[in-house]
């Protein structure tokens, strides 16, 4: 085990050394000039010089790629371009508010999901079965930001159950006052697609045999359900769920932009639109390992749900 | 010979063998077997929601060509009505009572004292030469109108040429380039497949909105900005450099799966060079998986457009979209104008969930085997 853990973590360095090119040749030969965006509209020409020095965009290309190599490796990233705030910084307070987001959604989605998805595999092919896939059919084609408008107009603006939008400084007036209509929102919105993956999951494992002998013996359907398939599907739930963690991170952008959550979405978002590349770039590094290890730490848990598992 | 007649590439003429070809008259008595195209169209047929949906997305794509040539909605940007003219259903507003309220201010005849008075008879006469059209706006709208009065139905069908272009144009490119790598890695394996599978992994290890924002990032303000200058490239472009790895990892496993057959092994042997096995036998035989994909991410991208749209990193300025209308209506909803949020989400939702149960439909016509 410990020599699969060493292996994958040596795995990662081609990859990472990947995502840090990708980026580097990105911004260098297809971004704007950072001399120009820093300097802004009425530098001159002297100034736009002199910037470039500081930056060290004078200097051959392999060697401004080794000061982003040495950036990565120190995680230091300097200041953002806009606000001259330090990146780390902006990251370690942004951080905060995204989870306060995210992770109650992240959890009411999953729960909200399984029993959804159970729910419908357990009267499979009945009427029931067939509305509700042919309601999340449509509710999906509906854009999610028609959703966040309505809802937000619905139940902030026209019923004031909740505001609009804000957020405060302590986590627990976050928690109740601020975050219930975002979460309950993007809950919702998720709700009609991950009933559908995961009632697909749930009947792919009540088709096999295991299942068969189970009704055979004589075991209650619901037994079957809540004991055996839901313990055999955890491997597709766990990787989907997998494959959606790093996206906690930067958040539901749309979410914090929406209802103003100072997050870590909402300030990659701004960082776009300012052409702050030192946010940009670190964000993606930063994300990009951290999808690798949610990776690795998914393949250790597969072991963990089944046995069988192998480690190679 | 374990091909299917009838798909393209995979039989062998019959003329292998000196002298034993077939004669005409004799393979025009053998019943036709059908191709699988025809087997796939006479499955489709019988689909009848799968009918339905076409219908309904060819009629989206005959409106989206007729918007693209300029023989319906061209004129969305002219302000026809008045400002939020609501939907006909609803009738007018009641008009506000200003005019009666300035009819009661009098008229005083302040000629001897203005000073300006000498002028008013020559001013008049040059503003009489400058002709000015009167434009009639209507009360009332089919679908209402937005805030400077534009019709709100001229722009959902303009919008619908737009977001369905980008869609399908982003779809198109992300599957090219997804088959071609695809191809690539799963027919040669080895050294090429190593090094597309480390372009993958690097592509996957960046979550696909991010990698979306950093190359918006990059189109704002880098030397490509002025390249692609106004229109639908830079979206386009974004969404299908970002969206080909799905298709990529499906078209790889195919290739790995089909490059042994024994079809390609016998092209092989008449002499097919690599590229003509790769694209002119593997390909038709995996061309439903294309095809399906393709049609999957035409319907995601459209999504993705309207999102990119909204937060304006989507189509310029001077161009409307579904997005574009979903962010001029978040506004609009607030001051109880709600008619565009309807149009835009209403067109949006046929044509995605037209599409989407197409995509299903062509996937049980086109394998049958998955049901």
């Amino acid at each position: 085990m410990l020599s699969f853990i060493a292996r994958r973590v040596l795995q990662m360095i081609p990859t990472l050394a990947g995502v840090i090119l990708l980026i580097f040749f990105l911004f260098k030969y297809f971004g704007g000039d950072p001399a120009e965006i820093l300097g802004g509209l009425q530098a001159s020409t002297a100034q736009i010089e002199s910037i470039r020095k500081q930056l060290g965009l004078d200097r051959p290309v392999l060697e401004q790629l080794w000061i982003f190599v040495k950036q990565v490796v120190t995680l230091d990233w300097g200041q953002s371009w806009a606000t001259k705030e330090s990146v780390n910084h902006i990251f370690s307070s942004r951080l905060p508010a995204t989870l306060t987001i995210m992770f109650p959604i992240m959890i009411l989605e999953l729960v909200l999901a399984i029993a959804c998805g159970m729910a419908v595999a357990y009267v499979r092919g009945s009427l029931t079965d067939r509305a509700v896939m042919v309601i999340s059919t449509v509710a999906l084609s509906i854009s999610f930001l028609v959703y966040v408008i309505l809802g937000q107009y619905l139940f902030a603006f026209r019923l004031g159950w909740f505001p609009v939008q804000g957020w405060s400084n302590s986590v627990w007036t976050n928690l109740a006052v601020y975050a219930p209509l975002p979460v309950g929102l993007a809950v919702l919105v998720s709700l009609a697609p991950n009933t559908r993956l995961y009632r697909s999951f749930f009947l792919d494992e009540i088709g096999h045999d295991y299942v068969r002998t189970a009704r055979a013996k004589g075991v209650p359907e619901r037994t079957i359900l809540f004991k055996h398939v839901l313990r055999n599907s955890m491997i597709p739930i766990l990787t989907n769920v997998a494959t959606q963690l790093p996206g906690v991170f930067i958040g539901s952008f749309l979410i914090e932009v929406f209802f103003s959550v100072p997050g870590l979405g909402r300030e990659v978002f701004l960082a776009v639109g300012r052409s702050d590349y030192p946010v940009i770039q670190a964000v993606t590094i930063y994300l990009a390992v951290l999808t690798m290890a949610i990776n690795l730490v998914t393949d250790l848990l597969y072991k963990l749900v089944d046995p069988r598992v192998v480690f190679k | 010979m374990s091909a299917v007649p009838g798909i393209a590439g995979a039989v062998v003429p019959p003329t292998g063998i000196e002298g034993v070809s077939v004669p005409d008259s004799l393979s025009m008595q053998l019943p036709r077997s059908p191709g699988i195209w025809a087997q796939a169209w006479a499955r489709l047929r019988r689909d009848r929601v799968g009918m339905v949906s076409l219908v309904v997305v060819a009629l989206f794509l005959v409106l989206v060509l007729l918007a693209q040539f300029g023989v319906v909605a061209s004129g969305w940007q002219k302000e026809v009505g008045v400002p939020f003219a609501p939907p006909t259903l609803m009738g007018a507003d009641a008009k506000e009572k200003i005019q009666e309220k300035e009819a009661t201010i009098p008229n005083v005849d302040l000629s001897d004292i203005d000073p300006l008075t000498p002028y008013y008879a020559q001013w008049a006469k040059r503003a009489g030469e400058i002709k000015t059209v009167v434009q009639v706006r209507q009360d009332t709208l089919p679908f209402g109108g937005d805030r400077i009065g534009r019709d709100v139905l001229a722009k959902a069908i303009k919008g619908a040429q737009v977001s369905i272009l980008v869609g399908i144009f982003a779809a198109v490119v992300a599957t090219l380039i997804g088959t071609v790598l695809g191809a690539l890695g799963g027919y040669f394996g080895g050294k090429v497949d190593d090094f597309l599978e480390w372009i993958y992994n690097v592509f996957t290890a960046v979550p696909y909105i991010l990698l979306i924002f950093a190359l918006a990032a990059v189109f704002k303000s880098g030397p490509l900005a002025k390249v692609f200058e106004g229109g639908i490239a830079p979206v386009v472009i974004i969404l299908g450099v970002v969206g080909w790895t799905s298709i990529y990892r499906l078209v790889r496993a195919e290739y790995i799966k089909h490059r042994s057959r024994e079809y390609v092994r016998a092209a092989e042997a008449i002499g097919a060079g690599h590229l003509a096995r790769m694209f002119g036998h593997i390909l038709p035989n995996i061309s439903h998986v294309v095809l399906v994909q393709l049609s999957l991410h035409v319907v995601a991208f459209i999504k993705a457009e309207v999102i990119l749209s909204f937060l304006g990193m989507g189509v310029p300025i001077d161009m409307v979209s579904w997005g574009t209308m979903l962010n001029e209506a978040q506004t609009e909803l607030v001051l109880g104008k709600w008619w565009q949020l309807v149009a835009a989400t209403a067109f949006m939702a046929v044509f995605v969930t037209a599409f989407a149960l197409l995509t299903d439909a062509l996937r049980d016509a086109m394998d049958p085997k998955l049901r």
